[in-house]
């Protein structure tokens, strides 16, 4: 066991074994986001407040779960690759921070478009909202920071602290923003979480998590891929791969 | 060779860069204007009934803080880093983190303090009532430490780049963001007369975080860039 980790610690043996996962990944994912959306669309019953308008809900609440987790996947692979300075947890860690970004963009989009018929706005100064879009303000500043490093090895290390230093705030932020929300308003208007959810409409939201999840593993591994071959490009593994592609 | 213990090196870095910025005057000054006019603009811009400016005071003074100190933020390792002596203080054989305390602190008595003494007469400028401007003083001598001290860290990170100035802005606005909260908080609570122990409480939190885990990463990040 310990053998294959070591082993996949190197760029090469890397590319190969996610080159063959990503097809099983890939299909994975897709049957789950058919089924979830069948079952969430067409199967789950309509809401007997909000209609059928909640079925976003089957997007925008794995993209915000998704968000957050890959932050957390970003500063903890960011974290390795800082302490053992493996270069295969820099490289995961900067290919997560675009995706993240999107997946806290759609739900910060999706939430926007389910509030407005729900509570007659686009946008509310609402603790949730407001930490969702400090998270989006956070990956933007991981990516323009890598982005303006010339050297990316450097690069990847100086967004792994930043990433670090971020998720001792995150915690941080998301209280305060909760906590200056309800000096300011008291809960009338969002009563998101929690709503007792019939089982129903549990199962698809289930099944959407795990196809975003899929999703963000088949995507990362595929993104990962092309930076391996980025970085790699002057060493002989890759320059074989390239004349045998010729 | 004799070499300085701890404690005396970091005197001597502090009075060294003391020293520096009373050689430069008026680059201490310009934060200072900054400050002041964004604060009076406001007024200009939103109307100048009382009530109203009184109800936003608060949170127009901590932002034009919050921009003042971000501004002054890229001079704490600008000379240092184009005259080499950064480099310099890495290879001293202290402790990296406790000599950051030490430049973050000269730092924050060259920017950060002027602020305090202006804020009441912005405050006033602002009709803020008695008691609110006490909190609003008790605040920024809480709250201009912390934003020193997470600033550095992005300062550490941006140092190398050419262009390092918008990016330094969108590294560190968002991790402001709790510091402004309380501190805006608890000025307008007092302006209306409710205690503010939780709100100070909550600050004097932050600072001692931001005292004892920033300077860590503000020396790994600057290993980082000057690699």
């Amino acid at each position: 066991m310990l053998k294959f980790f070591h082993r996949m610690a190197s760029p090469k043996y890397f590319y190969q074994f996610a080159g063959k996962l990503i097809p099983w990944l890939g299909v994975a994912c897709l049957g789950f986001l058919l089924v979830g959306l069948y079952d969430g669309l067409v199967l789950a019953p309509t809401d007997y407040q909000q209609g059928d308008s909640y079925r976003i809900m089957f997007v925008h609440v794995p993209a915000a779960w998704m968000s957050m987790f890959i932050y957390i996947v970003m500063a903890g692979a960011g974290a390795i690759g800082l302490i053992w300075h493996i270069k295969l947890a820099e490289v995961i860690a900067i290919s997560s921070a675009h995706i993240g970004a999107s997946f806290t963009f759609l739900a910060l989009v999706t939430g926007s478009i389910w509030g407005k018929p729900m509570w007659g706005a686009w946008w509310v100064w609402d603790a949730r909202l407001t930490s969702e879009l400090i998270l989006l303000f956070l990956y933007l500043g991981v990516i323009a920071l890598y982005n303006a490093v010339e050297d990316k090895r450097a690069a990847a290390r100086a967004t792994s602290i930043l990433a670090l230093v971020g998720v001792v705030n995150i915690p941080i932020i998301h209280y305060s923003v909760e906590w200056w929300n309800t000096l300011h308003q008291g809960p009338t208007v969002t009563k998101f979480g929690a709503p007792s959810i019939t089982i129903d409409m549990l199962i698809p939201l289930l099944l959407m998590a795990v196809a975003f999840k899929l999703f963000y593993a088949t995507v990362v591994l595929m993104r990962a891929r092309c930076e391996i071959l980025q970085r790699e490009r002057n060493s002989g593994w890759v320059r074989e791969l390239v004349r045998a592609s010729q | 060779m004799n070499t300085a213990t701890l404690s005396q090196a970091f005197l001597i870095l502090l009075r060294r860069d003391l020293t520096l910025a009373y050689r430069r005057r008026s680059e201490m000054i310009n934060p200072l204007l900054f400050f002041i006019l964004v604060t009076a603009l406001f007024p200009l811009g939103i109307g100048a009934d009382p009530a109203l400016l009184r109800e936003v005071g608060p949170g127009i003074i901590w932002v034009a803080a919050l921009l003042a100190a971000l501004l002054s933020l890229e001079t704490i390792f600008r000379s240092d880093f184009d005259d080499g002596s950064l480099e310099q203080l890495l290879l001293s054989p202290h402790p990296l983190s406790i000599l950051m305390i030490a430049k973050v602190f000269a730092h924050w008595l060259i920017t950060g303090l002027p602020l305090l003494i202006v804020a009441p007469l912005l405050g006033v400028l602002l009709d803020l009532p008695g008691d609110a401007i006490t909190t609003l003083l008790i605040t920024l001598a809480l709250g201009t430490p912390v934003l020193s001290l997470i600033g550095t860290i992005g300062v550490a990170l941006t140092v190398g780049l050419r262009k390092g100035g918008m990016i330094l802005s969108l590294l560190v606005l968002p991790l402001y963001i709790p510091v402004l909260i309380f501190a805006a908080n608890a000025v307008a609570t007092s302006g209306a007369g409710l205690p503010i122990d939780a709100h100070l409480s909550m600050l004097t939190a932050l600072l001692l975080l931001a005292v004892s885990l920033s300077p860590v990463a503000t020396a790994a990040a600057l290993r980082i860039s000057l690699s």
